[in-house]
C-alpha cells in the first residue's frame, strides 16, 4: 500500500491562536524544475512540544526547514512562525526563533567567542558578553572560546551552534540532525540538553532521520516521505493506539473465530498457521479471554502483535515495492490512519 | 530561574525601538554590521595580500631607483620629475597601477565578500539572525567599497611618503607644463585618487554582482579581474574606436584632467556618468539577487 494512501493528512489539525503556534505550514511546496522536493506539506507544531520531524535522507526535511526559516522561497503555500511569515517579513518574522539547518556553520578564522559576539551583533544585542560566557559554559566550550572555529571538532561546532541559537533566547528552536557526527557521549549530552531546554518551555522542532533519536525525545512526530507528510501525530499513537493487533491461539480456533464474530467487540483480521489475528482494545481482550474460558475453549496464546516503531517507520518511508502487508492500528471511524506493517 | 529560561521574561533579541528612533536604530545596526564585516576582513589573509600588493610597488620602486643611480630617460612627465620632487611618485604609481594592480586588489574583496559566505556555508547562519537581508547586503557592499578606497589611499600614502623621503616635498610640474606648489600638489593627488576611485568602485560593484551571482569566490574574483582586461582588448580592436569613450578602462585615466592647468573637468564628469552606467545597475542586480535568492547550500 502506498504511504501516500496511508497519509494522516485527513486528521484534523488542532486550532491555536496563530500568534502562539510556533510553526504552522500549509500547502508548503518547493519545486526545483522537474524535482518536487516538498509537496503540499501541512505541519503544525504546538507550543511547548518537542516535535520530531522524521524522514529518510532526501525526503525533504531540510528543504522544509529552510522554507520555514525564510532561506528559500516556497513554490507555493505558506509557513508562519508564531503567526509571522519569514518570506514576506524577512528576519523580523524570526523573532523568538533560532536554530540551524544541516550543520551549524561559523567563520573558521574567528574564535568561538568572536563568532558568538558577531551573532549577537546581527541580533542587535549589544550587551551579550555575560550571556555568551554563560552559554559557552553551558555547552562546555569555555576552554576553547578563544580558539579559532576552524580548529574545532564536529561536535564542538554542533555545540557552538546550540550556543548561537540560545543566544537569541528563543521560544522555538529548530534543530536539524543535531546529533549527526557526535560520539555516543556527545549524543547523550545533546539529548539531555534538548530535554532540559524543553523543560524550560522552549518549543523544539527536531529534524532527524534517526528514529531512535526521535523516539527517545519526542512525543509527537511528523513523518515525511518524498516531500509529503505521511503521518503526523503522537508517537504512542503510531506505535499502537487504543486498538492493537493480537495473536490468538486456542484449542479450537474455528469456534473462537465464531465467538469473536458473535461477540462483535474485537475484530477478526485473519486466520493463518493455526493462529488468529484480531484487533481489539485492552478491555475487549479481557472480555474475550473470559468469553473463551466460559465457552470451554482453552487459551494457548493471547499476545500483542508487536509492530516496532522502526517497522512502522520503514513501512511509511520505504518504496511501495518494499512495503509489507497492511495492518490496521486504528479503530473504525477514528482519526488514525492505516499504516503498513 | 535557570539561565535557559530567560526567554520568558526578557525582551526578544529583535525587540525594536519606537518608530521615532527607528532611523537611528537602523543606522546604528548598519554601523555595527559594517564594523563586523571590517573585523572579518582584518582576520583574513587575503585582506593583507591586497594591501601588500598596494604598497609593495611604490616601496620597491623607490628602493630600486635609489639603488640604481644612473641616468633615467623617462618619457612621462612625472617620471622625469621623480628625482626633483617626491610628490611625483604617487602620481606615477597611480599611472602604473590603475589598469591592473588596483583592479585586482578591488576584485580580491568585492568578488569574495558574498561568495565566501556561500563557500563557508555561513550565509544561512547570518540570514537566520535578526538582520534583514538588505542590511546585510548594505554592510557587505559598503565594506568592500571602503576596502577599495582604503587600498587606493594606502598605496598613494606609501608612494607619497617614500617619494618625499627620497626626493623632497617640492612643487610639481603638471601635464600642462606649469608648476603647482607642493601643498596644492598634495591636494591634487588626493583629488586624483578620488577621481580614479570612480571607475574602480564601478568595477568593485561589478565584482559584488559576480560574487552574489556566481556564489563562487574564485570565479567571481577572476571574472572581475578579467573584466578590465577584456575591455582593454576591446579598446584595441580596429573599428570599435567609437566605443572607447564608454569603456570602463578608459575612465581609469580621467583623473589626469586634474593634473592640468587649468583643471580639465570634462573627462572627470564624463567618467562619473559612464561609471554610473556600469556600477549602479551592477549594484542593483546584486542587491535584488541577494534579496530574492534561495540559500540552499552550506
Amino acid at each position: 500500500m502506498s504511504p501516500d494512501a496511508l497519509s494522516m493528512a485527513g486528521a484534523p489539525q488542532r486550532d491555536f491562536d496563530p500568534q502562539l503556534v510556533p510553526v504552522c505550514a500549509r500547502g508548503l511546496t518547493k519545486r526545483y524544475s522537474e524535482v518536487l522536493a516538498v509537496d503540499r506539506l501541512d505541519l503544525t507544531v504546538p507550543p511547548g512540544a518537542v516535535f520530531g520531524f522524521l524522514g529518510p535522507n532526501g525526503a525533504g526535511k531540510t528543504t522544509t526547514l529552510r522554507m520555514l526559516l525564510g532561506l528559500i522561497m516556497p513554490s507555493a503555500g505558506s509557513a508562519l512562525l508564531f503567526g509571522r511569515d519569514p518570506i514576506r517579513e524577512g528576519a523580523r518574522a524570526l523573532a523568538g526563533v533560532a536554530g540551524f539547518v544541516e550543520a551549524p556553520r561559523f567563520y573558521p578564522y574567528l574564535s568561538g567567542r568572536r563568532n558568538l559576539e558577531m551573532m549577537a551583533a546581527l541580533d542587535g544585542n549589544t550587551s551579550a558578553r555575560a550571556r555568551i560566557d554563560e552559554l559557552l559554559e553551558l555547552v562546555a566550550l569555555s576552554g576553547a572560546a578563544k580558539q579559532r572555529v576552524g580548529g574545532y571538532s564536529h561536535g564542538m561546532g554542533q555545540r557552538l551552534g546550540i550556543a548561537a541559537a540560545l543566544l537569541r533566547e528563543p521560544r522555538l528552536l529548530i534543530l536539524d540532525e543535531p546529533t549527526t557526527g557526535l560520539d555516543p557521549g556527545g549524543i547523550r549530552d545533546m539529548r539531555e540538553l534538548i530535554l532540559r531546554l524543553s523543560a524550560e518551555g522552549i518549543t523544539i522542532l527536531l529534524s532527524s532521520h534517526q528514529l531512535s533519536e526521535v523516539q527517545e525525545i519526542c512525543r509527537e512526530v511528523a513523518i515525511i516521505r518524498r516531500g509529503r507528510i505521511v503521518y503526523t501525530g503522537a508517537i504512542a499513537q503510531l506505535h499502537g493506539g487504543p486498538d492493537r493487533a493480537y495473536r490468538l491461539q486456542t484449542s479450537d480456533n474455528a469456534r473462537a473465530a465464531e465467538l469473536i464474530g458473535a461477540q462483535g467487540a474485537a475484530q477478526l483480521l485473519e486466520s493463518e498457521d493455526g493462529e488468529l489475528r484480531i484487533s481489539a482494545t485492552q478491555a475487549q481482550v479481557g472480555e474475550l479471554s473470559l468469553a473463551l474460558g466460559s465457552a470451554g475453549i482453552a487459551l494457548y496464546l493471547l499476545a500483542p502483535l508487536q509492530a516496532t516503531l522502526e517497522d512502522l517507520f520503514f513501512s511509511l518511508t520505504e518504496d511501495d515495492d518494499d512495503a509489507r502487508p497492511a495492518l490496521s492500528i486504528g479503530g473504525a471511524g477514528a482519526d488514525q490512519g492505516r499504516v503498513g506493517l | 530561574m535557570s539561565t535557559l529560561g530567560r526567554q520568558a521574561t526578557v525582551e526578544p533579541a529583535t525587540a525594536r525601538p519606537a518608530p521615532t528612533a527607528a532611523g537611528s536604530w537602523r543606522s546604528a545596526r548598519l554601523r555595527s554590521l559594517i564594523a563586523w564585516e571590517l573585523r572579518k576582513l582584518r582576520a583574513q589573509k587575503r585582506t593583507y595580500l591586497g594591501l601588500g600588493l598596494a604598497i609593495l610597488p611604490p616601496a620597491v620602486f623607490v628602493i630600486f631607483w635609489n639603488l640604481h643611480q644612473g641616468p633615467h630617460r623617462a618619457q612621462n612627465v612625472f617620471a622625469r620629475e621623480i628625482t626633483r620632487t617626491g610628490l611625483a611618485m604617487p602620481v606615477l604609481m597611480l599611472l602604473f597601477e590603475s589598469f591592473l594592480l588596483l583592479p585586482i586588489i578591488a576584485a580580491l574583496v568585492a568578488g569574495d565578500i558574498f561568495a565566501a559566505e556561500d563557500g563557508n556555508g555561513t550565509l544561512k547562519t547570518i540570514l537566520t539572525r535578526s538582520a534583514q537581508r538588505g542590511q546585510i547586503f548594505s554592510a557587505k557592499a559598503i565594506t568592500a567599497l571602503l576596502y577599495t578606497i582604503a587600498a587606493v589611499y594606502l598605496a598613494s600614502a606609501v608612494a607619497t611618503a617614500a617619494g618625499v623621503a627620497s626626493w623632497g616635498f617640492n612643487s610639481v610640474k603638471t601635464l600642462s607644463g606649469t608648476f603647482v606648489s607642493a601643498p596644492r600638489a598634495l591636494l591634487l593627488i588626493v583629488a586624483a585618487d578620488a577621481c580614479y576611485l570612480i571607475p574602480l568602485l564601478a568595477l568593485a560593484a561589478i565584482g559584488l554582482m559576480l560574487s552574489v551571482a556566481t556564489r563562487n569566490s574564485a570565479a567571481a574574483v577572476l571574472a572581475t579581474v578579467a573584466a578590465p582586461i577584456v575591455l582593454l582588448i576591446v579598446g584595441q580592436i580596429p573599428g570599435l574606436e567609437g566605443t572607447h569613450p564608454y569603456l570602463l578602462t578608459e575612465q581609469f585615466q580621467a583623473w589626469q584632467g586634474l593634473m592640468r592647468t587649468p583643471t580639465d573637468w570634462g573627462p572627470v564628469a564624463h567618467s562619473a556618468w559612464v561609471c554610473a552606467l556600469y556600477g549602479l545597475p551592477a549594484l542593483a542586480i546584486a542587491y535584488l539577487t541577494f534579496l530574492r535568492r534561495d540559500v540552499a547550500g552550506g
